[in-house]
């Protein structure tokens, strides 16, 4: 279970009471689950990972019209160390597939995926044997966000699903130890 | 050699930075999308809606043309007979299933080129990012227009 934070004092010689309006803003009363969740869903740092032309829109949404700078995502990564959210922008070919499940394995926890576009969340007009029907055959994906291409602000809608995806995000879950796992542990 | 500074360095960064002064007095091109909408071109092509007629008649008459030209082969439609007991559409026929998977969909606008009556039309709706993919299979419910103000049961009387 995370840690419960009762209450964060600001270290000023006038510590307000709990309850005082005035100064409320020195005192955060919050659970860490919270504070944690806003904190990863306003600066969710998406991975380069353009393939086709819904890249082109992608590139457009970090742009100054759509400026996607103000939902904390500009930081585009071009090494999947440093991401959070892996944007899937374009048609997956089977060739790639391989490359994308890699890419999304060496991401670190916790990690998202948006499917952008028709073709990259169920294969669009292109069903036939070259390109992956959906790229929840390779990886999990989080948000759908439908259009040929999608406009800059249906992404942004599509990033804003997500962010509240992320926000109701819950840490209690347990660890389960395989057997093998457990021994290591009792020794 | 004050001279040459002057020419080579201190002109080009003011001439450079007369250009971002002026540039401050327009105004802003972004748009503060989740608060303030961007006004969609006329002929913009996103969510489908399903048209009546204005005595709440299904426009619908459940030919699969638009599944014919469609693309992406993402509309499914399956036509049932009209009666006069249970009247949906003026024509012989209307649509009993008119199902769209929107994640297929290209949005092309093929489906509205190619349907006879004008009954399925594209319009300005973009915000149709979901989390599961089931969700995305669009039913006749969910594409049909509300029943126009005045008008009857699906049962009314047809047009002409």
């Amino acid at each position: 279970m995370p840690k419960r934070i009762q209450e964060i004092v600001a270290h000023d010689s006038m510590t307000p009471k709990i309850g005082d309006v005035e100064k409320a803003g020195s005192v955060i009363v919050g659970n860490l689950n919270y504070l944690l969740n806003q904190a990863r869903a306003n600066a969710l740092w998406p991975l380069t990972f353009g393939l086709a032309c819904c890249a082109i829109e992608m590139m457009s949404t970090v742009a100054s019209r759509f400026d996607i700078a103000r939902f904390g995502s500009e930081a585009f990564r071009a090494t999947p160390r440093q991401a959070d959210v892996m944007i899937v922008a374009g048609r997956v070919s089977k060739k790639m597939a391989p490359v994308l499940r890699q890419i999304y394995d060496q991401m670190p926890e916790p990690k998202w995926v948006i499917s952008m576009g028709a073709c990259a969340s169920s294969g669009g007009v292109y069903n036939n044997y070259a390109i992956v029907q959906g790229v929840d055959q390779v990886v999990p994906v989080d948000v759908y966000v439908p259009g040929c291409p999608p406009s800059p602000d249906a992404l942004l809608y599509g990033l804003l699903k997500l962010q509240d995806k992320v926000k109701r995000l819950r840490h209690n879950k347990l660890i389960e130890l395989k057997p093998r796992e457990q021994e290591r542990v009792n020794v | 050699m004050i001279t040459e500074v002057g020419r080579d360095v201190i002109r080009p960064i003011l001439t450079g930075m007369l250009l971002t002064a002026r540039r401050l007095k327009r105004d802003k091109t972004t748009v503060f999308y989740p608060e303030k909408k961007r006004q969609p071109f006329p002929r913009t092509r996103w969510r489908h809606v399903l048209k009546r007629y204005d005595n709440g008649l299904e426009k619908c008459i459940g030919c699969s043309l638009c599944a014919g030209a469609c693309p992406a082969k993402c509309i499914y439609v399956e036509a049932e007979y009209n009666t006069d007991e249970e009247r949906y559409s003026p024509g012989e026929r209307y649509a009993k299933r008119y199902e769209i998977n929107m994640l297929r969909c290209i949005f092309c606008g093929f489906c509205q080129e190619a349907c006879p009556t004008g009954a399925i039309v594209l319009r300005s709706d973009f915000e149709l990012a979901d989390y599961s993919r089931p969700d995305f299979i669009y039913t006749k419910e969910m594409l049909l227009e509300p029943m126009p103000e005045g008008a009857e049961a699906p049962t009314a009387k047809p047009v002409s």
